[in-house]
Protein backbone atom coordinates (compact mmCIF):
# COMPACT_ATOMS: atom_id res chain seq x y z
CA UNK A 1 0.00 0.00 0.00
CA UNK A 2 1.25 3.84 -0.81
CA UNK A 3 0.59 6.74 -2.24
CA UNK A 4 3.65 8.85 -3.77
CA UNK A 5 4.24 11.84 -5.46
CA UNK A 6 7.55 12.70 -6.96
CA UNK A 7 9.27 14.86 -9.54
CA UNK A 8 11.37 11.65 -10.37
CA UNK A 9 10.44 9.00 -13.11
CA UNK A 10 8.88 5.51 -11.95
CA UNK A 11 9.91 2.31 -13.50
CA UNK A 12 6.99 0.02 -13.67
CA UNK A 13 8.67 -3.23 -13.11
CA UNK A 14 10.72 -1.83 -9.99
CA UNK A 15 6.71 -1.06 -8.48
CA UNK A 16 5.35 -4.59 -9.37
CA UNK A 17 8.44 -5.87 -7.79
CA UNK A 18 7.90 -3.79 -4.93
CA UNK A 19 4.00 -4.79 -4.30
CA UNK A 20 4.79 -9.09 -5.14
CA UNK A 21 7.86 -9.96 -3.82
CA UNK A 22 8.12 -12.73 -1.62
CA UNK A 23 4.17 -13.16 -2.15
CA UNK A 24 2.59 -15.70 -2.99
CA UNK A 25 -1.25 -15.08 -2.54
CA UNK A 26 -1.28 -12.38 -5.57
CA UNK A 27 -2.57 -14.12 -8.53
CA UNK A 28 -3.44 -10.96 -10.94
CA UNK A 29 -1.56 -7.85 -10.82
CA UNK A 30 -2.53 -4.77 -13.09
CA UNK A 31 -1.22 -1.34 -14.09
CA UNK A 32 -1.85 1.51 -15.71
CA UNK A 33 0.02 4.07 -16.70
CA UNK A 34 -1.06 7.55 -17.54
CA UNK A 35 1.79 9.35 -20.42
CA UNK A 36 1.95 12.89 -21.58
CA UNK A 37 0.07 13.53 -25.33
CA UNK A 38 2.30 15.28 -27.70
CA UNK A 39 -1.01 17.45 -28.86
CA UNK A 40 -3.94 19.05 -26.94
CA UNK A 41 -7.00 20.72 -28.43
CA UNK A 42 -4.98 24.08 -29.75
CA UNK A 43 -2.24 21.94 -31.06
CA UNK A 44 1.01 20.34 -30.41
CA UNK A 45 2.46 21.03 -27.04
CA UNK A 46 6.23 21.71 -25.75
CA UNK A 47 5.77 21.05 -22.14
CA UNK A 48 3.36 20.03 -19.20
CA UNK A 49 3.81 21.41 -16.11
CA UNK A 50 1.94 19.56 -13.04
CA UNK A 51 1.15 21.63 -9.84
CA UNK A 52 -0.21 20.27 -6.89
CA UNK A 53 -1.49 21.07 -3.53
CA UNK A 54 1.55 19.42 -0.89
CA UNK A 55 -0.51 17.49 2.15
CA UNK A 56 -3.94 17.78 0.59
CA UNK A 57 -2.59 15.25 -2.54
CA UNK A 58 -1.28 12.91 -0.41
CA UNK A 59 -3.95 12.93 1.92
CA UNK A 60 -6.47 12.59 -0.71
CA UNK A 61 -4.41 9.58 -2.54
CA UNK A 62 -4.60 7.94 0.68
CA UNK A 63 -8.72 8.16 1.01
CA UNK A 64 -8.71 6.97 -2.78
CA UNK A 65 -6.89 4.01 -1.82
CA UNK A 66 -8.84 3.29 1.50
CA UNK A 67 -12.25 3.58 -0.36
CA UNK A 68 -10.81 0.99 -3.02
CA UNK A 69 -9.74 -1.16 -0.02
CA UNK A 70 -12.82 -1.20 1.34
CA UNK A 71 -15.09 -2.13 -1.79
CA UNK A 72 -12.48 -4.95 -2.79
CA UNK A 73 -10.08 -7.80 -1.86
CA UNK A 74 -6.75 -6.39 -2.79
CA UNK A 75 -3.72 -8.22 -1.64
CA UNK A 76 -1.81 -4.56 -2.14
CA UNK A 77 -1.74 -0.78 -4.17
CA UNK A 78 0.53 1.59 -5.53
CA UNK A 79 -0.25 5.56 -6.74
CA UNK A 80 2.36 7.19 -7.71
CA UNK A 81 2.16 10.63 -9.38
CA UNK A 82 4.59 12.99 -11.17
CA UNK A 83 4.29 17.19 -10.52
CA UNK A 84 6.63 19.46 -12.16
CA UNK A 85 7.82 19.71 -16.09
CA UNK A 86 7.17 17.25 -18.46
CA UNK A 87 7.67 16.32 -21.94
CA UNK A 88 5.40 14.97 -24.41
CA UNK A 89 5.62 10.93 -24.01
CA UNK A 90 6.52 10.83 -20.08
CA UNK A 91 4.74 9.00 -17.37
CA UNK A 92 2.49 11.00 -15.38
CA UNK A 93 1.22 8.37 -13.13
CA UNK A 94 0.73 4.91 -12.27
CA UNK A 95 -1.49 2.69 -10.41
CA UNK A 96 -1.03 -1.02 -9.50
CA UNK A 97 -3.54 -3.62 -8.39
CA UNK A 98 -2.76 -6.83 -6.49
CA UNK A 99 -5.09 -9.02 -6.10
CA UNK A 100 -6.12 -12.71 -6.00
CA UNK A 101 -8.25 -12.96 -8.59
CA UNK A 102 -8.19 -10.17 -12.02
CA UNK A 103 -11.44 -8.56 -12.04
CA UNK A 104 -10.58 -6.77 -8.59
CA UNK A 105 -7.57 -5.98 -9.43
CA UNK A 106 -8.69 -4.44 -12.95
CA UNK A 107 -11.73 -3.13 -10.97
CA UNK A 108 -10.09 -1.37 -8.72
CA UNK A 109 -7.53 0.00 -10.93
CA UNK A 110 -10.23 1.46 -13.24
CA UNK A 111 -11.64 2.97 -9.77
CA UNK A 112 -8.62 4.39 -8.60
CA UNK A 113 -7.87 6.28 -11.77
CA UNK A 114 -11.32 7.83 -12.16
CA UNK A 115 -11.01 8.99 -8.48
CA UNK A 116 -7.95 10.05 -8.64
CA UNK A 117 -8.72 12.40 -11.54
CA UNK A 118 -11.51 14.18 -10.27
CA UNK A 119 -10.53 14.44 -6.64
CA UNK A 120 -6.64 14.55 -6.07
CA UNK A 121 -5.13 18.09 -6.29
CA UNK A 122 -3.26 18.17 -9.45
CA UNK A 123 -3.52 21.14 -12.06
CA UNK A 124 -2.10 20.54 -15.55
CA UNK A 125 -0.73 23.45 -17.80
CA UNK A 126 0.33 22.68 -21.32
CA UNK A 127 2.55 25.29 -22.77
CA UNK A 128 2.53 25.80 -27.22
CA UNK A 129 6.50 25.58 -29.06
CA UNK A 130 6.71 29.87 -28.53
CA UNK A 131 6.09 28.54 -24.32
CA UNK A 132 2.81 30.00 -23.82
CA UNK A 133 0.72 28.14 -21.45
CA UNK A 134 -3.05 26.91 -20.96
CA UNK A 135 -4.70 25.77 -18.14
CA UNK A 136 -6.18 22.08 -18.91
CA UNK A 137 -10.17 22.25 -18.29
CA UNK A 138 -11.33 19.96 -16.44
CA UNK A 139 -13.45 17.23 -18.08
CA UNK A 140 -16.96 16.16 -17.94
CA UNK A 141 -16.13 12.99 -18.98
CA UNK A 142 -14.23 12.48 -16.20
CA UNK A 143 -17.07 13.23 -14.01
CA UNK A 144 -19.52 10.66 -15.84
CA UNK A 145 -16.77 7.60 -15.19
CA UNK A 146 -16.27 8.92 -11.66
CA UNK A 147 -20.09 8.74 -11.30
CA UNK A 148 -20.71 5.16 -12.53
CA UNK A 149 -18.83 3.69 -9.16
CA UNK A 150 -21.20 5.51 -7.00
CA UNK A 151 -24.14 3.11 -7.21
CA UNK A 152 -22.03 0.37 -7.07
CA UNK B 1 -10.56 34.96 13.08
CA UNK B 2 -7.10 34.24 11.22
CA UNK B 3 -6.71 32.13 8.39
CA UNK B 4 -4.09 30.38 6.02
CA UNK B 5 -5.88 31.12 2.31
CA UNK B 6 -3.99 28.76 -0.66
CA UNK B 7 -4.28 29.27 -3.95
CA UNK B 8 -3.87 26.66 -7.24
CA UNK B 9 -3.53 27.03 -10.94
CA UNK B 10 -5.34 29.88 -12.87
CA UNK B 11 -6.48 31.21 -9.28
CA UNK B 12 -3.08 31.62 -7.92
CA UNK B 13 -2.01 33.29 -10.94
CA UNK B 14 -4.94 35.61 -11.30
CA UNK B 15 -4.70 36.32 -7.29
CA UNK B 16 -1.03 37.16 -7.63
CA UNK B 17 0.43 34.64 -5.00
CA UNK B 18 0.16 31.11 -3.79
CA UNK B 19 -0.46 32.03 -0.10
CA UNK B 20 -1.14 34.53 2.68
CA UNK B 21 -2.30 34.69 6.43
CA UNK B 22 -5.12 36.74 6.83
CA UNK B 23 -7.12 38.09 9.63
CA UNK B 24 -11.11 37.53 8.66
CA UNK B 25 -14.31 39.45 10.33
CA UNK B 26 -16.37 37.20 12.11
CA UNK B 27 -19.56 37.78 9.86
CA UNK B 28 -17.93 35.54 7.01
CA UNK B 29 -18.86 32.14 8.07
CA UNK B 30 -18.86 30.27 4.66
CA UNK B 31 -16.03 29.94 1.91
CA UNK B 32 -18.65 31.67 -0.15
CA UNK B 33 -18.84 34.30 2.58
CA UNK B 34 -14.94 34.64 1.98
CA UNK B 35 -14.69 34.78 -1.56
CA UNK B 36 -16.65 37.82 -1.39
CA UNK B 37 -14.93 39.64 1.14
CA UNK B 38 -11.65 38.93 -0.76
CA UNK B 39 -13.18 40.27 -3.70
CA UNK B 40 -13.63 43.51 -2.00
CA UNK B 41 -9.89 43.75 -0.99
CA UNK B 42 -8.85 43.74 -4.52
CA UNK B 43 -9.29 43.15 -8.44
CA UNK B 44 -6.92 39.78 -8.45
CA UNK B 45 -9.48 37.89 -6.02
CA UNK B 46 -12.45 39.68 -8.57
CA UNK B 47 -10.89 38.10 -11.10
CA UNK B 48 -10.27 35.13 -9.78
CA UNK B 49 -13.34 34.59 -7.67
CA UNK B 50 -15.27 36.19 -11.00
CA UNK B 51 -17.03 32.95 -11.62
CA UNK B 52 -17.32 31.20 -8.22
CA UNK B 53 -18.95 28.08 -9.72
CA UNK B 54 -15.47 27.11 -11.48
CA UNK B 55 -13.84 27.41 -8.03
CA UNK B 56 -13.51 24.33 -5.95
CA UNK B 57 -13.07 24.87 -2.02
CA UNK B 58 -11.28 22.94 0.16
CA UNK B 59 -11.12 23.12 4.47
CA UNK B 60 -8.37 22.01 6.39
CA UNK B 61 -7.31 19.89 2.58
CA UNK B 62 -10.38 18.21 2.38
CA UNK B 63 -13.04 18.54 -0.40
CA UNK B 64 -15.57 21.19 0.75
CA UNK B 65 -18.58 22.36 -0.67
CA UNK B 66 -18.63 26.59 -0.54
CA UNK B 67 -21.46 26.66 1.85
CA UNK B 68 -19.75 24.90 4.37
CA UNK B 69 -19.02 27.14 7.78
CA UNK B 70 -15.34 27.44 8.15
CA UNK B 71 -15.74 28.31 11.75
CA UNK B 72 -12.64 26.69 13.83
CA UNK B 73 -10.50 26.44 10.02
CA UNK B 74 -6.99 26.32 9.74
CA UNK B 75 -6.39 26.10 6.29
CA UNK B 76 -8.82 27.63 3.02
CA UNK B 77 -7.33 26.30 -0.05
CA UNK B 78 -9.04 27.84 -3.74
CA UNK B 79 -8.83 26.25 -7.07
CA UNK B 80 -10.05 25.14 -10.42
CA UNK B 81 -11.55 21.81 -11.12
CA UNK B 82 -8.41 18.73 -10.72
CA UNK B 83 -6.87 17.90 -13.73
CA UNK B 84 -4.71 15.04 -12.88
CA UNK B 85 -4.00 11.75 -13.79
Amino acid sequence: MGVRVQTDDFDVSAEIAALTEGRTDIGAVVTFTGTVRGTAKSGAISTMTLEHYPGMTEAELGRVEAEAQARWPLQGSTIVHRVGALFPGDNIVLVVTASAHRQAAFEAAEFLMDYLKTRAPFWKKEADGEGRGTWVDARESDQVARARWENN
Amino acid sequence: MTLNLVYFAWVRERIGRGAETRDVPRTVESARDLMAWLCEQDEGYRAAFADPKCVRVAIDQEHADHDQPIAGAREIAFFPPVTGG
